[in-house]
This record gives structure tokens, C-alpha cells and sequence, in this order.
């Protein structure tokens, strides 16, 4: 029982429970080899293809944790790739060879992680400047930032032909799949520094009570700027990977409904929508119940569509569960069965 | 609100003899003449009767699902469903009338009860279990839009007779103009939801509701009924625009209609409804809806400019009406402030 109140329980058994339903299915499910100089399976296969989304649920975790909202992530994430691709372009020789990049790898990088944390700040200037309701706020940036994506690309989709770009989502340090590896360095060093020093503190005081925190002697303004920031920059980091993995970037369809999944995996993961609460370890889990959910909706040979479905059913869940009312109204029926 | 407030408050909410709750309006109403106007002077056959009708024509679908929207978000609410509810009515009236041979004359009233009783759904989640309408609305999107899917996820082209030839009317309005099916359905329903928003018990009560929703509560008005019809209504207005759509398209697709929603919530708000809720009208989205639409036309007219400029430009628009009534609502509580 006392397990049962931890607050990763839940986000822990869903997980198992969907890795058990796969090993059911598949009993190869769980293997893991060493193949060409790294690890190899499906639960690997997991690890790297949630990367992007963990990461982008991890900005979305803090500014949820301050009464916030982001529902622009996913346009950032298509911003970002865009401009990345438009600096490395590069183009196809016929005798097969791929051609250098137009301009230094480090310069289109930073040139798309300075976008996105421009994007991040844009948003944070519209709720703690102007005092905008924060998905008002963010509803600008996610109608314009697809626009503004396509503006970059001019529309087509690009190819990216420069093979050190895509090590960013489909190399290997180690062993393990680079993309994996950074999400989960970048989630252990916010986490640490939330927990070491006073900003985690903060950040919920902020959630909890915005104007009890700033009269306490909290910088609520500045601090809520930056946490837009950092969801910002790393939608960024996202939207690298993304385009890194496929080695294009697709303005309309990078990052499509990622805000969604986003919130979803936070949400899983036991942050409370109301702010004041987080858990980014909470939220890493989520971001790979999502993924494996995807998977084995592939390995279950249910068509990938019904996955909507699947999703809607478990917000369904965990929002009916988090809702004070209706366990008072389970409680009830509980009782009236035994009584 | 405004019921009983003694005449020395009513003048101190005036400015320069406009109601302070019809400047947003008015703000709107001039952004689109000045639009028009523009058009007008940059192109020859922008002022022809038809580029107008067929603002109406095009625009059909928007219009409805934005005023089930206004209604939403008057409650202070958010409805981010309407957009795969109107592509789930396609995929559901294109399989009845093609593939199960149902007389149209039944699957129509069938499906809008049925995008009703999904709003519904949606507004006892809300109401029942004080859940944000932000996030059952997005499982709503989901739900639907994966029912498309399980449905096909092939276009269901529509041979109806009665489907071809409702696509096919032309009623005219004078000289050689003429509007569509679509378009009257469009105009009958502002007109229905115009009434329905300022001459009934219900409209004043969502209006109350988006005030304040624990004083309408003490007041002793069905606050928890009229959140359920809110939603009801935006989920009927949904699948009515999704019937507006597949006469339209003559199909059903599991992709129409992606995005409409974001669209749907900047008409209402260019239209000066506050996000708050409380304040805004019904005439406002319509014209929030006919200035998107106008700027669509703009792109159409002018030939060289690429599609997503249209998003670009809605996105500023948003911005800058937002920014507006973010001062529009400190100034009115500065001067309250100064009242006390």
C-alpha cells in the first residue's frame, strides 16, 4: 500500500505492464545483442526513438510545473529542423558521394538551437510581459511557427546530405543510440539542478501560488522567462534529432501533434496540469510508455492509426484518476458495495 | 451583469460614447473594411458581388464550427475536438449513404444528434469531474480522429444523387451571383446562434457562466446543464459543418479538416471574444471568420505570394488582437480600481 502511494508507481507498471504484453507476444521482445560495434533490439530501438519526445516533454514538465503551458513546441520542433537543413543543405553527386555541408555543422546547429530559444523567449515575453493566458499565448507561435517553417524551407521538404548531421539521431556512443544518451544526460542535469539548488523550490512555489511566491521574495517574471526558454531550446535539440533521424526536414509534418504527446507524457508521469507538483523522471517514463505503446501497436499488427485511440483512452484514465472527484465518486460505489 | 448596474457605472464604461464592450468589435469591424479596402484598391475584380458570396461559399464550414467555438469559450472554455468531430462526420455520412445504402434524408439529422452527444460527452467530463476542458477536448480530438482511421483511411468518394445535386445548387441573389447550399446553412445558423446567444435564458446564463462561474452558481442558474449544452452545441455545430464539407468535397476523409480547430479559435478571438469568457458576439466571429477568409482571398488575388504566408498572417493577427484586449481588460481594471 505504501508502494502503491509512490509517485512513479503508476507510470512504473504501466510501463512493465506494457513491455510484459510485448515479451508475451514476441518473445524476442526483450533481447538485446551486440551487432556492428553496438547494442541492438527492440528495447534500444525504444530508448532512441523516444528521445526527441522526452526531451520536449521535459521543458513542457517545468512549465507546466509554473502554471504554465506550451502547445507551440511542436511548430519549434519543425522551426528548428528547417533551419538546421537550410545551413547544412548540401546536395546528391551522381557518382554517389554525399557532398560537404554548405556551412560548418557547429554554426547550423547553434543556428537552430539560438531559433528555438528565441521561439521559447517569444513566448515567455507574451505571458510574463504582455500577461497572456499561456495557451493564448502559445497558440500564436504554433498557428504562425508552421508558416514561418515552410518560409525557411520554401516549402519543400529538404534532404540533408551530410552524414556526420545525422549521427545526432541515428549514431551510436558507446553502445547506446547518441540520441538516448543525450535526452537522458540533458533530463539528469535539470533534475540535479532543480534538486540542488533552490530553483526547483522555486518553480513550484510559482506553481502553486504565483503572486504568494513573488511577494516571498521569488523572481517569479524572470524565472517563468527562462523556463519558456529552456522548453524552447529544447524543442530545439528535439527537432534536430527528428531531422537527423530522417535526414530531411518536412515543415508541415516534423514535430506534428508533438505538443500533444508532449502534455500526455507529462501527464503521465504524474505532474499535476495545475502546477506546483513535477516529476521529470515521472515524465522520462511517460515519454517511453508513449513510445512503447506505438511499438507495440506495430508489433501487435494493429494498424498504427488506432494509436490515437489508444492514447485518448489512456488521458481518459489518468485524468479521471487525478480528478478528486471522481475518486470521491468511486469511493462511493465502493462502499455501497460492501455495505 | 450589466442587468441592474445604475446609469453613473454605465457611462464610466463608455468611451467617447462606445459601449467599452464593443470596441474589440469595432476593432474588427475596421481591420476588415480596411482589408477590403486594400483589396479593392490593388485589384481590379476584387469588388465584384461574387468574391464576396463566395467568402460565404468557401468559408461555410469555418463559420459554423467558429460559433459553436464562441459559445465554448464565452463559458471560458476551449473545444480543440471540432476539427476531427467535422472530419469523423464526413467519414460516418460518406459510409452510411455509399457503403450501407442509407437514405441521406436520415443520415444527416443522425449525424449531427451524433456530434451532439459527443459534445455532450465531453461537457459531463468537464462539468462532472472538474477536469480542464483544455485536455478532455484533446482526448476528444484523439478519439475521433482514430475513429476515422478505423473507418478508412482511404478518401470515401460521395455519388449520392441527392448529396451531388444538394453540391450542386446554386440559389441566386441577384444578377449573375449565386450561393451554395453550404453558405445558407452558414447564414441560417449565425442567425439561429445570434438569437440563441442574446434574446434566451440559455445565452444570458453563458455569459453569466464565463463572468464568473461561482456567482452564476449562487445566482441559482443550471450552471453545470448549460456547460453540457455548450459543448452539445459546439459538437453539433462540428458535425453540421462536417455535412457542410462532405456536399462540399463530395467525400469523406479521415484528413479533412486537420488544423480547423486553431483557425476556428482565431476567428473567434480576432473577432473580439475575450478567452476569458464573459464578453464577445456571435457577429464578432463572423466577421473574425470573414477576414480570414478575406486574407485568404488577398494571397489567392495576388498571385506570387506562397500559401503559408496565410498562416503567417493569422498568426500576427492573433498576436496583435491578443496583445489589444490584454490592454483593453487592464484598463477596465485600473478604472475599477480607482472606483473602489
Amino acid at each position: 500500500m505504501r508502494l502503491m502511494k509512490h509517485a512513479l508507481f503508476w507510470p512504473i507498471l504501466t510501463l512493465a505492464l506494457l513491455i510484459a504484453l510485448n515479451a508475451a507476444v514476441n518473445p524476442g521482445f526483450l533481447a538485446i545483442a551486440w551487432r556492428d560495434g553496438h547494442l541492438y533490439g527492440n528495447l534500444i530501438d525504444i530508448l532512441n526513438r523516444a528521445a526527441p519526445l522526452a526531451l520536449v516533454a521535459t521543458g513542457m514538465t517545468l512549465v507546466i510545473a509554473a502554471r504554465g503551458l506550451d502547445i507551440s513546441v511542436g511548430a519549434v520542433v519543425a522551426i528548428a529542423a528547417a533551419t538546421a537543413a537550410v545551413l547544412i543543405g548540401g546536395s546528391l553527386n551522381l557518382s554517389g558521394v554525399e557532398s560537404a555541408s554548405e556551412h560548418p555543422l557547429w554554426l547550423a546547429i547553434a543556428a537552430a538551437l539560438g531559433v528555438a530559444l528565441a521561439c521559447g523567449l517569444w513566448n515567455g515575453v507574451l505571458v510574463v510581459g504582455a500577461g497572456m493566458q499561456p495557451i493564448i499565448a502559445t497558440l500564436i507561435l504554433m498557428v504562425a511557427g508552421r508558416g514561418v517553417a515552410q518560409l525557411i524551407t520554401g516549402g519543400q521538404i529538404i534532404t540533408i546530405y551530410y552524414p556526420p548531421y545525422s549521427y545526432l539521431g541515428n549514431g551510436y556512443l558507446a553502445g547506446l543510440p547518441f540520441a538516448a544518451v543525450l535526452a537522458a544526460t540533458v533530463i539528469l542535469a535539470t533534475a540535479l539542478l532543480l534538486a540542488r539548488t533552490p530553483l526547483g523550490l522555486y518553480v513550484r512555489a510559482i506553481g502553486i501560488n504565483p503572486v504568494a511566491a513573488r511577494i516571498a521574495g521569488v523572481r517569479a517574471r524572470p524565472i517563468t522567462l527562462a523556463l519558456y526558454g529552456f522548453c524552447g531550446l529544447l524543442a530545439g535539440v528535439a527537432g534536430l534529432i527528428v531531422s537527423a533521424n530522417v535526414r530531411s526536414a518536412d515543415a508541415n509534418n516534423a514535430g506534428q501533434l508533438m505538443e500533444l504527446d508532449a502534455i500526455l507524457a507529462v501527464t503521465l508521469g504524474g505532474t499535476a496540469l495545475t502546477g506546483g507538483k513535477f516529476s521529470l523522471a515521472g515524465t522520462a517514463l511517460g515519454a517511453l510508455i508513449i513510445q512503447t505503446l506505438t511499438s507495440t501497436i506495430y508489433s501487435l499488427g494493429v494498424p498504427p492509426e488506432v494509436n490515437l485511440v489508444f492514447k485518448a483512452a489512456l488521458i481518459f484514465i489518468v485524468m479521471l484518476l487525478q480528478s478528486a472527484e471522481f475518486r470521491a465518486s468511486l469511493l462511493k460505489i465502493a462502499r455501497r458495495g460492501e455495505a | 451583469m450589466n442587468v441592474a448596474s445604475p446609469p453613473m457605472k454605465a457611462r464610466a464604461t463608455r468611451l467617447r460614447g462606445l459601449d467599452r464592450r464593443l470596441v474589440p468589435l469595432a476593432g474588427t469591424l475596421a481591420l476588415f473594411l480596411a482589408l477590403v479596402i486594400f483589396g479593392a484598391a490593388s485589384y481590379d475584380a476584387f469588388l465584384a458581388p461574387q468574391v464576396f458570396l463566395n467568402l460565404a461559399i468557401d468559408n461555410a464550414f469555418l463559420c459554423i464550427v467558429a460559433i459553436g467555438m464562441t459559445f465554448v469559450i464565452l463559458t471560458g472554455g476551449i473545444d480543440l475536438s471540432v476539427g476531427s468531430v467535422l472530419a469523423l462526420t464526413t467519414m460516418v455520412a460518406a459510409t452510411l449513404v455509399e457503403r450501407a445504402h442509407w437514405s441521406p434524408w436520415v443520415v444527416m439529422p443522425l449525424v449531427v444528434a451524433g456530434g451532439a452527444l459527443f459534445g455532450a460527452a465531453q461537457g459531463f467530463l468537464i462539468h462532472r469531474y472538474r477536469l480542464q476542458p483544455f485536455i478532455v477536448t484533446l482526448a476528444g480530438m484523439f478519439v475521433a480522429r482514430g475513429v476515422c482511421y478505423l473507418i478508412d483511411t482511404e478518401s470515401i468518394p460521395i455519388n449520392d444523387p441527392t448529396f451531388v445535386s444538394l453540391a450542386q445548387l446554386r440559389i441566386p441573389v441577384g444578377g449573375d451571383n449565386s450561393l451554395s447550399s453550404g453558405a445558407v446553412v452558414a447564414i441560417v445558423t449565425v442567425l439561429f446562434a445570434a438569437w440563441l446567444a442574446h434574446a434566451t435564458r440559455f445565452g444570458r446564463t453563458v455569459y453569466a457562466i464565463g463572468g464568473n462561474a461561482k456567482s452564476a452558481a449562487l445566482m441559482g442558474l443550471p450552471v453545470g446543464a448549460t456547460l453540457v449544452r455548450v459543448y452539445a452545441f459546439s459538437g453539433a455545430c462540428a458535425a453540421l459543418a462536417g455535412l457542410v464539407m462532405s456536399i462540399y468535397m463530395l467525400s469523406g476523409y479521415s484528413l479533412h479538416a486537420v488544423g480547423l480547430e486553431l483557425d476556428a479559435i482565431a476567428a473567434v478571438v480576432i473577432g473580439g471574444t475575450l478567452l476569458t469568457g464573459g464578453v464577445g458576439y456571435v457577429a464578432g466571429t463572423v466577421v473574425g471568420v470573414l477576414i480570414l477568409g478575406v486574407i485568404q482571398t488577398l494571397v489567392i488575388f495576388n498571385g506570387t505570394l506562397s500559401s503559408w504566408w496565410t498562416r503567417i498572417v493569422i498568426g500576427v493577427l492573433l498576436f496583435v488582437f491578443c496583445v489589444a484586449q490584454r490592454f483593453i481588460e487592464r484598463g477596465a481594471a485600473a478604472r475599477a480600481d480607482k472606483r473602489a
